[in-house]
């Protein structure tokens, strides 16, 4: 009911006040800028090789071809062997299934002893663990590889996966300590006068309430050990190269002319798991960060 | 300075939260804004505030109208439920801030300051930040921001509800000498009825984003304007008992527990059997059945009552109140012509 | 178990450490030299170029990405719409490995088919942006790249820190009558430190193992305008076989990375002792003080 005495009509300024108007160019402009390289690489890997010599990065190709697709998975070379990048993403999925199962397994069980049963000296182990998860790998590249290769596990598979196991384990550990930080003691205890064991308790009820964090440690997990080079540059031999590693090789190290679509196309082909990874996950995603970030 | 609303409509997300609203706040008096949560009342104290867009009416401050100013033209101060001092400054800076941003010259910020400091007796603190200060001084420090800025009307949106009991009443009781102090216009939002009636000059009492009745907490208690207030303030609740006047309309009887008397069973007057008594320390409440209805009493505690016992009850009809079942409006009328009916 | 990995752990540190004072090269050797090792170490242009581009590398990429992060965030948190679309937006880069970063970069970058041909192409034939093959900018490349991939990770953690404060403090500070940006700058701000910390460890992480990106994008070239510590060891531990050095950079690298993280390390713990000395401060009993 509007006024009917001598009131004033509400002024409405609702003029979108140009910062806000700055704001959103802003944003714009940098969706725009961070879209940029994913554009380029997906009409690069579409584009016949004459139109790519034309040297022009943006242009929408005239004649679209997924033969670069093709090629990129099925022949493209790395060194000698010209099996495509399929080879390299059979060995990644090799590598990450057991490597995140193990990784994720033992970073839980470690992060519930430490969480409830308080061995003695935890809190010192647990700055050791916390430094463990920053070290630099190159300073324990060396006696890995002399230890797996006493193993007679170096340039094997069960190796690799060791190796992303036992480096995957600081920051797991932690992630699980820290969510398990959340979990009411008293369950524990409550658990413990029912008569539960440590393993028990750990099969029965810990990992039934780890389910939230257990996703995000699974995409933590996924994304850091598809993605990384180093571990399988080193440790993987010549049968097991994963994806990045392979398609570093193919790219980095062909002779002759330089098939930059084919290059293209299994870039992207190698990052297809992660990205889905993320876009499927979204806010768990962005959990995983913040929860392995925000460490002790 | 005085505030004067006007046919008041807020809007949250498309959804009316107030509407039609008139109140008219006196120079220098306590006003209490009481009701349950979602009533409207902290939309309200914000509206005030210009911490929220007025869809229709007006504020008027002091006389100016400032229903489209921004919050810091209004003179105003408020005190939050977090209280919100900035965490990284330490109290001094806490209070001289604004001044600082509004370009006022050092000496008046620090005569400011001092002046503020002495009257909540914060010298002490100055240097402190507020993760090192206790529930009391931050809502002292709190009040501080609001006085350095000369304001004319406080506002406070629950400042107590976060605090344990103790510190509660303690609390209650420093904020009522400061307005007695500093002799301000303060509106303050809360849901606790003991609050209302220990600090008000004043109470509106509000529900569904109307005002139900504004009056002294004496008036609202003793002459309840609907129902819904009668019930809402005192504990136990007043109670109600159906039946109808002498002149044949339904109606209901209102009466609170410390009216009705409890006296031997011998016969003159209605009787009940009581069936719980809670024992209060300084008195009993004593829950009787009579004629279907289950009513509190208040009594001394003299352990005399027992589970199972009848008693008299005597009803103090003159305080009593009479309210139309449908409406549940006070009807004025003397309760000695209302009749119940035993069920 | 637990033990295990913490025998792993601080057994191959000790054990890389033991070599890098011996003259190792293929294999490891049980002699002792001292820290001739890293004489030669600190005498090897190489290194010290590797140094020179990590500390280069380690001032822009951090401080890009915590500033164009910062901006995103706050952007962000203006209450746009499409906020959703905006981090995943900012996000994915973050999802992709180093390599492929490094490949997609190195690509753009390329001067003949790249950005600077596309450029010319519309028109403007004097357009150079060959930094990826001239040896004073490379690195510049490089960083840019870097920031691509990390900021959206700094803006999440900024975003999250800006989420965790108090609603009541903004409107406390409009009616102080404290403008906006003011508000960012002398209460967000240092209200967020805790996150600009945590940022700035990870990343300063990152900047002592950065090597994937590199490795994809210009493998250390052109000539060694690009080297940097990681890759530095990994040639000499792999390539060069020469251990014994490999390991002296791989200890002060291990030195370096410790160097950084005590400082926060020490900041958070001296933080939770005086949140707990706040605490007990604050009891309500003092509330008569």
């Amino acid at each position: 009911m509007t006024a009917t005495t001598a009131l004033p009509a509400p002024r409405r300024p609702r003029w979108p006040a140009p910062a806000r108007v700055g704001l959103y160019v802003f944003l714009a402009t940098a969706a725009f800028a961070f879209l940029l390289p994913l554009y380029v690489m997906v009409v690069t890997s579409i584009k016949p090789m004459d139109e790519i010599r034309l040297g022009n990065l943006f242009a929408w190709p005239v004649k679209v071809t997924l033969a670069p697709w093709a090629q990129a998975w099925t022949s493209a070379c790395t060194g000698l062997a010209c099996g495509g990048i399929r080879v390299g993403f059979m060995n990644s999925v090799a590598i990450v299934v057991p490597s995140t199962i193990l990784s994720i397994a033992l970073g839980a069980l470690n992060g519930y002893a430490l969480s409830f049963w308080r061995p003695r000296g935890a809190q010192a182990f647990f700055v050791v663990l916390l430094t463990g998860a920053f070290i630099p790998y190159q300073v324990m590249l060396f006696p890995l590889i002399r230890a797996l290769a006493a193993l007679g596990l170096f340039g094997t598979l069960p190796g690799v996966v060791l190796v992303h196991t036992l480096l995957g384990m600081p920051v797991m550990t932690l992630l699980f300590r820290n969510y398990y930080a959340g979990v009411p003691r008293e369950l524990f205890m409550a658990a413990r006068i029912d008569g539960g064991g440590f393993w028990r308790i750990f099969v029965q009820l810990m990992l039934p309430l780890s389910l939230p964090i257990v996703v995000v440690a699974v995409i933590m997990q996924v994304t850091a050990i598809w993605n990384d080079f180093l571990v399988g540059l080193v440790f993987a031999g010549h049968d097991w190269l994963p994806m990045t590693v392979q398609l570093n090789n193919i790219i980095n190290t062909t002779t002759g002319e330089r098939l930059y679509n084919v290059n293209m196309a299994a870039t992207l082909l190698t990052s297809l798991v992660p990205l889905a990874v993320y876009l499927v996950s979204g806010r768990w995603f962005v959990r995983g960060i913040a929860a392995g970030a925000v460490k002790g | 300075m005085n505030v004067s609303i006007r046919q008041l409509a807020v809007h949250m997300g498309g959804t009316p939260v107030l509407e039609n609203l008139d109140l008219d706040v006196v120079a220098g008096e306590f006003l209490v804004l009481l009701g349950p949560s979602g009533c409207g009342k902290s939309t309200l104290l914000h509206a005030i505030a210009g911490l929220v867009d007025v869809a229709a009416g007006a504020v008027h401050i002091g006389g100016r109208d400032v229903t489209w100013a921004d919050p810091k033209d209004r003179a105003i101060g408020m005190v939050f439920q977090s209280y919100a001092l900035y965490p990284t400054m330490n109290v001094e800076r806490n209070m001289s801030f604004g001044l600082r941003v509004a370009g006022t010259p050092k000496a008046e910020v620090a005569r400011r300051v001092a002046r503020a400091a002495r009257m909540l007796q914060l010298e002490p603190l100055l240097a402190r930040k507020p993760a090192q200060l206790s529930g009391g001084q931050r809502q002292r420090v709190a009040i501080g921001r609001a006085l350095v800025r000369e304001a004319q009307v406080f506002l406070f949106d629950e400042p107590l509800s976060n605090l344990d009991a103790k510190l509660r009443t303690e609390l209650r009781r420093e904020l009522k000498a400061l307005h007695r102090e500093l002799g301000a216009t303060m509106v303050y939002v809360t849901h606790d009825q003991v609050e209302a009636m220990t600090l008000a000059t004043r109470v509106a009492v509000m529900r569904g984003g109307r005002i139900q009745q504004v009056g002294t907490p004496g008036e609202v208690y003793a002459r309840p304007a609907n129902m819904f207030v009668a019930g809402f303030l005192g504990s136990p609740s007043m109670n109600f008992i159906e039946g109808e006047t002498s002149a044949g309309g339904a109606a209901v009887l209102g009466v609170r527990p410390e009216h009705l008397a409890l006296h031997p069973a011998d016969g003159a007057r209605s009787e009940g059997e009581i069936a719980l008594v809670e024992a209060m320390g300084a008195h009993e409440v004593v829950w009787l059945d009579m004629h279907g209805h289950r009513l509190a009493a208040i009594a001394p505690a003299t352990g005399a009552h027992r589970i199972g016992d009848r008693v008299g009850v005597q009803i103090a009809l003159d305080r009593a109140s009479v309210f139309d079942p449908v409406s549940q409006e006070r009807i004025e009328l003397h309760a000695g012509a209302f009749h119940h009916h035993p069920r | 178990m637990v033990a295990t990995v913490l025998w792993v752990y601080v057994g191959s540190v000790l054990w890389s450490m033991r070599i890098s004072v011996s003259s190792s090269r293929t294999l490891p050797l049980p002699d002792f030299v001292g820290l001739k090792q890293y004489a030669r170490l600190f005498d090897s242009e190489r290194w010290m170029i590797s140094l020179q581009n990590m500390a280069l590398f380690g001032v822009l990429f951090i401080l890009g990405c915590l500033a164009i992060g910062f901006l995103l965030a706050v952007s962000i948190d203006q209450r746009v719409r499409a906020e959703g679309l905006l981090r995943t937006i900012f996000l994915y880069p973050y999802a992709m490995s180093f390599v492929a970063t490094g490949l997609v970069w190195q690509w753009m970058l390329n001067p003949e088919l790249g950005l600077q041909a596309t450029v010319r192409g519309w028109g403007f034939p004097a357009f150079t942006f060959d930094w990826i093959v001239r040896q004073e900018t490379v690195m510049l490349a490089i960083v840019a790249a870097a920031v691509w991939q990390a900021c959206g990770l700094v803006m999440a953690l900024m975003l999250a820190g800006l989420r965790g404060i108090d609603e009541g403090l903004w409107m406390a500070a409009r009616i102080d009558g404290i403008p906006k940006w003011r508000v960012y700058a002398s209460i967000v701000l240092p209200m967020l430190g805790p996150s600009f910390g945590t940022a700035f460890v990870l990343l300063s992480v990152s900047v002592v193992k950065v090597f994937d990106i590199v490795v994809a994008m210009t493998q250390g070239g052109p000539g060694l305008a690009s080297e940097v510590p990681a890759k530095f060891i990994i040639d000499n531990l792999l390539v060069r076989a020469n251990i014994g050095l490999a390991s002296a950079a791989s200890t002060v690298l291990l030195l370096t990375v410790l160097a950084l993280l005590a400082p926060w390390f020490h900041a958070r713990a001296h933080a939770s002792r005086r949140a707990g000395r706040a605490a007990r401060a604050s009891d309500p009993s003092e509330a008569a003080a």
